[in-house]
């Protein structure tokens, strides 16, 4: 692949096993699990921002966490610059913990309550054993500027802060070591409108400024447009999806990905009355029991319209995984022309 | 369902051995010599060996507890050789002291001690949760925070001050309760449940004053809480009365700590209060196990461990079931 | 007053609005002192009709709806001004009144519905629950009508469902659940506080589908409250858009969104990315929202506003703009006309 990929995911999985109890009538079957993400593929290129979409409980955020080793994976690889990181532990995991850092939907929950907000931005070096030239004081006020907030706000608690302004600390802590990878876990969906545009146009200036790459995750695909150079859709553990930005939200293949780009409401009322939309049936299956075959085949609204014949071909084969140039669907085509005829 | 109780009662059969196996090597390593005790006034080293053979104490550890167990299932003889007596099923073995079944002497002590449990119990438990909810209620009025001081009052009275202050002033001074006495140990007893009532109100009074205080306060918080649901916003924007909401809606979701709290002690309780059995003399559980611990009656001291033992693990069991018959969520399949 | 709506040919009886609501104003006592979390708020709204009240937190919103379902009724906080619901005030209106409207003439859906639901008792006795306080039924009478409604809000296998408990279902089931609920007894007006906000997209674009479905057959009105303009455009009438407790700007959607009068609602559109926009920097709006325990004299927005000099004299900064209608759409700003069409251009 591309030598330029600081990340690449190669068939990531994530099991988390079902146990049954002692008693319990499960215990003498095999022991099942749940593949909260299953063969996950893709790669992110320095300076760039992947965006992470789908709904809850598609395995967006178990990627993320086993990107930043916060969850082990079951199984694939993570090279992180060209060595795998996947199986690290002790020093060596310490040592991987500069490369890639996160940031969390609730700014609030994830820093310490009683913890200046110099401290928190401190701990990531503190902890790394990191003495910044000019000392540790002045590169925490270094980086307070580069969030925009001020030096005087070192002292300051958590609760002082407002949520856009305590996201701002958790970007802080996040750049303090100068990752690779910075992992945003829905970063701005708990923050109003207006502020959710000041983190925005933050991440990017910061990425402009040091060329550090991004996996955004989030559920909100104007935001994920707005701020991605790849994106990948998620559904049901796999990777429905993916491609560049723009390629992808002009001309949606997989008939998932249309009916969630269908289904954002649009904040320009005459374009809402015209537009035709998409409506999935149902709701989303259990992960602990997904579908044979093509695992959006439930819902899938362009499953119906197919001959017998290709319906049980969806029914019993499972699609190639998505790649760049392809989706994970054995009629891609089709729904492109589906798609076509909505709009 | 059944199959829960079912694996409780077996953890349940399985805890009792531990507990009993503990209690009975705690009795063999502790200092006391029943012997010696059993033995009297003149005792010379022949006249204590003998009495350590009638006690069945000369033989071996694991001996003397495999025979004690054996007991729990079927009658068994006990006493020195040729001086045998049978000791009927349950055998709980015979008091150093007496010489009597201890099933006799706890069956006997049970119903004073069950007498000052159910009574405190309710009295507590309507009191602490009444004005725990009134509190919760009223939340900031005075009325709350006069319930509240009264609860960290309440909270910090030991049973020997409230106990010796309700004697004093209830029975000497007004004259206005008899004091306890041994003859009623039942409110179907022959003096009629009146009686009895007015015989273990000031028990009553004196535990439910140091239990009905964190009751109040667990309540009030919990309550406070459930309050502020959102199912409970749901609940008036349906149109539901305030007192369907409060308590259909409120009590219940907010009631579960209390249950909890309510089975340890009820568990606790039953296993005899031993403070206030001594300060109102009640011949309760906690008063024997009390006197047979001093003079080193081992079966006596024994028995009621592991009867106390048993109702805390039972009462477990029950907060289990009450848990689950309150909240869905918990329920087995 | 602003006439949200453009005159419907009226019957007698809806020459009087149908909800009438004039200087509505909550305060809560706090240690910290008053906060004022609505500052006369005016509206009215017709049956069949939905508004959408939109802002970002702390605006408001949420309060405005739960002073007009009487909520905060028994609470410290401290309603005023009028609210005229078929003739009936109810502000003024006592408890035991203010709770046979509720379920029966109002009803009410929340943001979550897992925690609106009591996680004790079914799914079903829950809506039949509701059904039963208004309806002199049997059980059996009420548990029809519940499976009735479970199968009108598209939930599968609704006598089952009836029996089932809140955790068996997923998040957009609760959701219809919830909206069974609030509509078995048919309610005029239906007031939703953020109703899709906790679910996914597909599952918020179905829960939208059917309130606006079963708006459509009962001619109910619908108040929809949203921090979303996205959900805004897609689904109301009319708007009316709030900030720090005000009524900024009001009017029908389509002038909302293109003949957009206030610099705050210009500011939430510029700041939100777009579908359709092609990417660079979003345009925040600068600047925190006010404090609701000391809100400035003048223009609540002033101290965000990028155009507060073009108006002259500090007069936003000294007095507070009142609000202005024409053709039915309000803006309570102190920029002239001409000003805010150059403003609007110029973006």
């Amino acid at each position: 692949m591309d030598n330029q990929a600081i990340l690449q995911v190669e068939n990531l999985q994530k099991h988390f096993p079902v146990k049954g109890g002692l008693f319990s009538p499960d215990s003498s079957r095999a022991a099942k699990a749940v593949k909260a993400v299953d063969g996950v593929s893709f790669s992110l290129e320095r300076g760039q921002t992947l965006g992470l979409v789908g709904e809850s409980g598609c395995g967006k955020s178990t990627t993320g966490r086993m990107i930043s080793r916060l969850l082990d994976p079951t199984g694939g690889r993570i090279m992180v610059d060209g060595a795998d990181i996947s199986q690290l532990r002790g020093r060596e995991l310490y040592n991987f913990r500069r490369k890639v850092q996160m940031i969390f939907q609730d700014p609030f929950a994830s820093l310490n309550p009683r913890q200046t907000v110099g401290t928190a931005i401190a701990a990531p070096m503190v902890a790394q054993r990191i003495n910044p030239a000019g000392g540790l004081k002045n590169r925490v006020k270094e980086l307070l500027d580069q969030v925009g907030l001020k030096p005087e706000h070192y002292n300051r608690f958590p609760h002082e802060f407002s949520g856009g302004q305590r996201q701002r600390v958790g970007i802080a802590r996040a750049i303090s070591l100068n990752p690779s990878v910075i992992v945003c876990d829905e970063p701005v969906s708990a923050l109003d409108v207006s502020v959710q545009a000041q983190v925005v146009n933050l991440l990017q200036e910061i990425q402009r400024d040091t060329g550090v790459a991004y996996i955004f995750i989030a559920h909100d695909l104007s935001v994920v447009r707005h701020i991605s150079h790849q994106v990948a859709v998620m559904y049901l553990g796999k990777i429905v999806e993916q491609g560049s930005r723009d390629e992808l939200f002009r001309d949606p293949r997989h008939p998932y990905t249309q009916a969630l780009l269908s289904a954002v409401p649009l904040p320009d009322p005459r374009a809402a009355r015209r537009q035709q939309k998409i409506r999935l049936r149902g709701d989303l299956p259990s992960p602990a029991n997904p579908p044979s075959g093509c695992v959006f085949r439930t819902r899938c609204p362009l499953i119906g319209t197919l001959p017998e014949e290709q319906q049980q071909h969806c029914i019993s084969e499972i699609p190639a995984p998505a790649g760049p140039a392809a989706p994970a669907c054995h009629h891609a085509g089709l729904a492109a022309a589906v798609a076509a005829g909505v709009q | 369902m059944i199959r829960f109780i079912l694996r409780r009662s077996g953890s349940l059969i399985l805890l009792l051995i531990a507990v009993s196996f503990i209690t009975f090597t705690l009795f063999q390593l502790g200092p006391a010599d029943p012997a010696s005790a059993a033995c009297g006034q003149e005792c010379t080293p022949e006249r204590v060996a003998e009495a350590r053979v009638a006690l069945g104490m000369d033989q071996p550890f694991l001996v003397q507890y495999a025979d004690y167990m054996r007991g729990l299932v079927a009658p068994r003889m006990i006493g020195a050789p040729g001086a045998e007596s049978v000791c009927q099923w349950p055998c709980l073995g015979k008091s150093f002291q007496t010489n009597e079944d201890v099933s006799d002497i706890i069956g006997r002590s049970l119903p004073y001690t069950l007498s000052m449990a159910i009574g405190a119990l309710v009295l507590w438990t309507v009191s602490g949760v009444g004005l725990g909810l009134l509190a919760a209620l009223r939340k900031g009025s005075a009325t709350d925070k006069f319930i509240v001081g009264a609860a960290s009052v309440g909270v910090s009275l030991p049973i020997p001050v409230t106990g010796l202050f309700l004697l004093l002033v209830f029975v000497n001074q007004l004259h206005l309760l008899p004091f306890t006495t041994n003859e009623i140990a039942s409110p179907l007893g022959p003096q009629g449940p009146w009686a009895w009532v007015l015989n273990y109100l000031l028990p009553w009074i004196a535990l439910a004053v140091l239990f009905s205080a964190s009751y109040i306060r667990v309540t009030r918080t919990n309550m406070i809480e459930t309050f502020g649901e959102d199912f409970i916003r749901t609940a008036r924007a349906k149109g539901l009365a305030p007192r369907t909401v409060t308590f259909k809606h409120g009590v219940r979701a907010g009631i579960t700590p209390v249950v909890t709290m309510l089975g340890m002690d009820i568990g606790l309780l039953l296993g005899g209060a031993v403070l206030t059995e001594q300060i109102f003399s009640v011949p309760g559980l906690g008063f024997t196990a009390v006197r047979a611990a001093i003079s080193g009656d081992l079966p006596v001291t024994m028995a009621i461990t592991m009867l106390a033992a048993f109702f805390v693990i039972v009462a477990n069991v029950v907060v289990d079931l009450a848990y689950a018959a309150i909240d869905p969520r918990v329920r087995l399949q | 007053m602003t006439q949200l709506q453009p005159s419907t040919p009226a019957t007698e009886q809806e020459a009087i609005p149908f909800l009438d609501v004039r200087n509505l104003s909550v305060k809560f006592p706090t240690d910290d002192g008053l906060v004022s979390a609505v500052n006369g708020m005016d509206f009215s709204l017709q049956r069949g009709q939905t508004l959408g009240i939109v802002g970002e937190s702390g605006s408001g919103k949420s309060v405005t709806s739960q002073a007009l379902m009487g909520l905060l009724k028994g609470t410290s906080a401290q309603v005023s001004g009028q609210a005229l619901f078929q003739g009936r005030d109810l502000v003024t209106l006592p408890e035991s009144g203010m709770r046979r409207l509720r379920g029966r003439n109002i009803g009410m859906i929340f943001q979550d519905p897992l925690s609106a639901l009591h996680p004790f008792y079914t799914v079903g006795h829950q809506i039949a629950e509701a059904y039963l306080v208004h309806n002199s039924a049997t059980r059996k009478q009420a548990r029809a009508a519940a499976v009735e409604m479970l199968g009108r809000v598209g939930i599968p296998s609704p006598e089952q469902r009836f029996d089932e408990y809140p955790h068996h279902f997923s998040g957009g089931m609760r959701q219809r659940a919830m909206i069974a609920m609030a509509l078995i007894c048919e309610p005029e007006l239906l007031i939703a506080d953020e109703p899709t906000t906790a679910l996914d997209v597909t599952v918020q674009a179905q829960i939208l589908d059917l309130m606006a479905e079963l708006q459509a057959e009962t001619n109910s009105a619908l108040i929809l409250i949203t921090h979303d303009l996205g959900v805004v455009a897609e689904v109301c009438d009319s708007v009316l858009v709030m900030y720090g407790g005000q009524c900024v700007e009001s009017g029908a959607v389509d002038e909302i969104f293109y003949d957009t009068r206030h610099p705050y609602t210009l500011g939430l559109l510029k700041s939100m990315p777009t579908l359709n926009s092609s990417s660079g920097r979003l345009s925040p709006i600068p600047g925190q929202p006010p404090s609701l325990l000391d809100l400035p004299a003048g223009c609540i927005f002033s101290s965000r506003c990028e155009y507060a000099a073009l108006a002259g004299d500090g007069v936003c900064r000294e007095q507070r703009p009142a609000l202005q209608a024409e053709n039915g759409h309000g803006t309570r700003c102190h920029l002239s006309g001409p000003q805010i069409t150059t403003i609007r251009n110029s973006r």
